[in-house]
């Protein structure tokens, strides 16, 4: 690992100080940075230790929804009752995630700015990553590219975001708090990550000099009726190739309202409006949900080895639909 | 970096000043253990590739070290404290060979920064046993054959410590049904399995792992 600067945040003020002078990266739980600046691919002047901050509660808010702060660890946030009870889905979706031990150092505000794990991005032995390296070009278009995604990519990055937490939150309408020295905004989580277009260097709205404070959760409709489906290589500890986070709020066997987003697929959690269109206002039985399925991956171009995961989507959301009806 | 302009309360610096301090003290003692009067947490701002004071606390003992920031903890036990029980295998979170307890949690050392690590309660294998007698899940272990290579089994075996504690805070995982219920969860083969995935096995000894963590959650309740 080179060499860094190292300074320890005592107050958010401190850590906003530090970012607005450039080439710094917050250090939480160290998980994915850490990795990355192991592998040559982060390569910051400066870390600035943030684990000391006040940002470690969950707060209920006046409308009934809660503010997790950023520095909650993964395993904390999946196993606070108020979550469990109201939020299962969020709490299924973090315990699908990497390992015990990984959750227990992630945080909320880490996860939400985790990196892809594209192979041609974590490896710096690619020369060509326009993610890593702008303008270099994108080994994935040509190299195997079975993990890589099938909506919403373009001809300069291929890459999925990673999270499966980040899918819950966008499925819970859940918005991001920051902080600058210039103030602080709240981004919807569905604003938050960005499709690549021309840019995939830059995987989120977050400006540099920006810290994750907090992620607020709105009253849910959902908590009786959700699933988290991740579907992988192997049964546990694994990144999703394909995940679906459905949300329903049914009257009897009709539905009221609905969630669907996947995982795995798409640059950022990917809301799959068409697969809700298909389901709100109708019953359950078995040609709404087959309509949800297909609808869920319109627009879906898959490259030469991940076609499969066009068919493994539309059967995910078939069954995580199915199975959260059920809860 | 400018110190002065990041400390404007003259916290940090503070601690800085006394950091640099102790430095001194580092440099001209031969022992490792920490001055009683050594500050908690020594350092707030280290210039890159300088040494900073580092204190930390493993099994019970406190360890005054000279590190750079980009020192992991699995490195410093290793490598400074010469606490070699705790196993670098992956050295990127991908194995947990290097799971240890961090204030009674479970981590993985090669992913963490020992100078962030100060003030904390470390507990490596080394800790299980201080006096010789077997930790429980450490009989388990030997009992039911959860090894071949060894390798992986101080990273099981602070790792299923930790998980039968935190099976007996209720926590959920993966293979829990219904996230939303409340009291005990079961800890079945499939429950012991998707807690202990964090740790790999290239023997493939898994079906004594099992065993031994199975055999050690029926002994300690």
């Amino acid at each position: 690992m080179r060499a860094f600067d190292y300074v320890r945040a005592e107050r958010i003020d401190d850590a906003l100080t530090a970012l607005a002078e450039g080439n710094t990266r917050c250090l939480a739980g160290g998980t994915n940075l850490l990795d990355l600046m192991k592998g040559d691919v982060e390569q910051p002047a400066r870390l600035v230790d943030i684990t000391h901050l006040p940002l470690a509660g969950i707060e209920p808010l006046p409308d009934g929804g809660l503010r997790i702060g950023a520095l909650v660890p993964n395993s904390d946030l999946a196993n606070d009752r108020r979550i469990r009870e109201r939020y299962p889905l969020l709490a299924q979706a973090l315990v699908s995630g990497a390992s015990p031990q990984l959750r227990n150092m992630a945080t909320v505000g880490g996860n939400l700015l985790q990196r892809t794990r594209c192979h041609y991005f974590v490896d710096v032995g690619f020369d060509a990553c326009n993610k890593r390296k702008p303008g270099s070009g994108c080994t994935a278009l040509e190299g195997p590219n079975r993990i890589h995604a099938i909506l919403g990519a373009s001809n300069r990055c291929i890459a999925v975001h990673p999270s499966d937490m980040c899918v819950a939150l966008a499925a819970l309408d859940a918005v991001v708090e920051t902080q600058s020295r210039g103030g602080a905004r709240r981004i919807a989580m569905h604003d938050f990550h960005r499709l690549p277009g021309t840019t995939p260097q830059r995987d989120t709205e977050l400006r540099h000099d920006e810290l994750v404070t907090a992620v607020t959760l709105p009253p849910s409709p959902f908590a009786e009726h959700s699933r988290y489906l991740k579907v992988r290589d192997r049964a546990s500890y694994a990144f999703a190739l394909v995940s679906v986070a459905a949300a329903l709020d049914l009257d009897g066997d009709r539905v009221r309202d609905a969630r669907i987003v996947l995982g795995g697929v798409a640059h950022k959690p990917w809301r799959a409006r068409d697969a809700e269109h298909a389901l709100v206002g109708h019953a359950l039985d078995d040609a709404t949900l087959s309509a949800a399925g297909a609808a869920a991956t319109h627009g879906a171009r898959p490259y030469h080895d991940n076609a499969f995961k066009v068919t493994l989507a539309q059967r995910a959301v078939v069954r995580a639909i199915r199975e959260g009806a059920r809860t | 970096m400018d110190a002065n302009r990041l400390t404007a309360e003259g916290h940090a610096r503070r601690r800085f000043l006394l950091g640099t301090a102790s430095l001194g003290v580092v440099a001209h003692t031969p022992s490792l253990f920490a001055a009683e009067d050594a500050p908690l947490v020594a350092s707030a701002h280290v210039e890159r590739g300088a040494l900073a004071p580092v204190r930390l606390q493993v099994n019970g003992r406190d360890y005054m070290l000279s590190l750079e920031p980009r020192v992991t903890l699995l490195d410093a036990l290793r490598e400074y404290i010469g606490l070699t029980g705790t196993k670098k295998g992956c050295d990127r979170g991908q194995c947990g060979a290097c799971t240890v307890l961090v204030n009674d949690r479970r981590i993985n050392a090669c992913l963490a920064l020992a100078i962030a690590h100060q003030g904390d309660r470390i507990r490596t294998v080394e800790g299980l046993a201080p006096h010789g007698a077997l930790h429980a899940v450490q009989a388990a272990f030997v009992e039911r054959d959860g090894f071949q290579c060894g390798y992986c089994t101080p990273g099981q075996i602070c790792s299923a410590v930790a998980m039968l504690q935190e099976a007996r805070s209720d926590t959920i995982s993966a293979a829990t049904q219904d996230v939303r219920q409340r009291g005990p969860i079961a800890l079945t083969d499939a429950e012991i399995r998707e807690r202990m995935s964090g740790n790999l096995c290239r023997c493939g000894a898994y079906v004594g792992i099992v065993a031994a963590v199975r055999d050690a959650a029926t002994r300690s309740t």
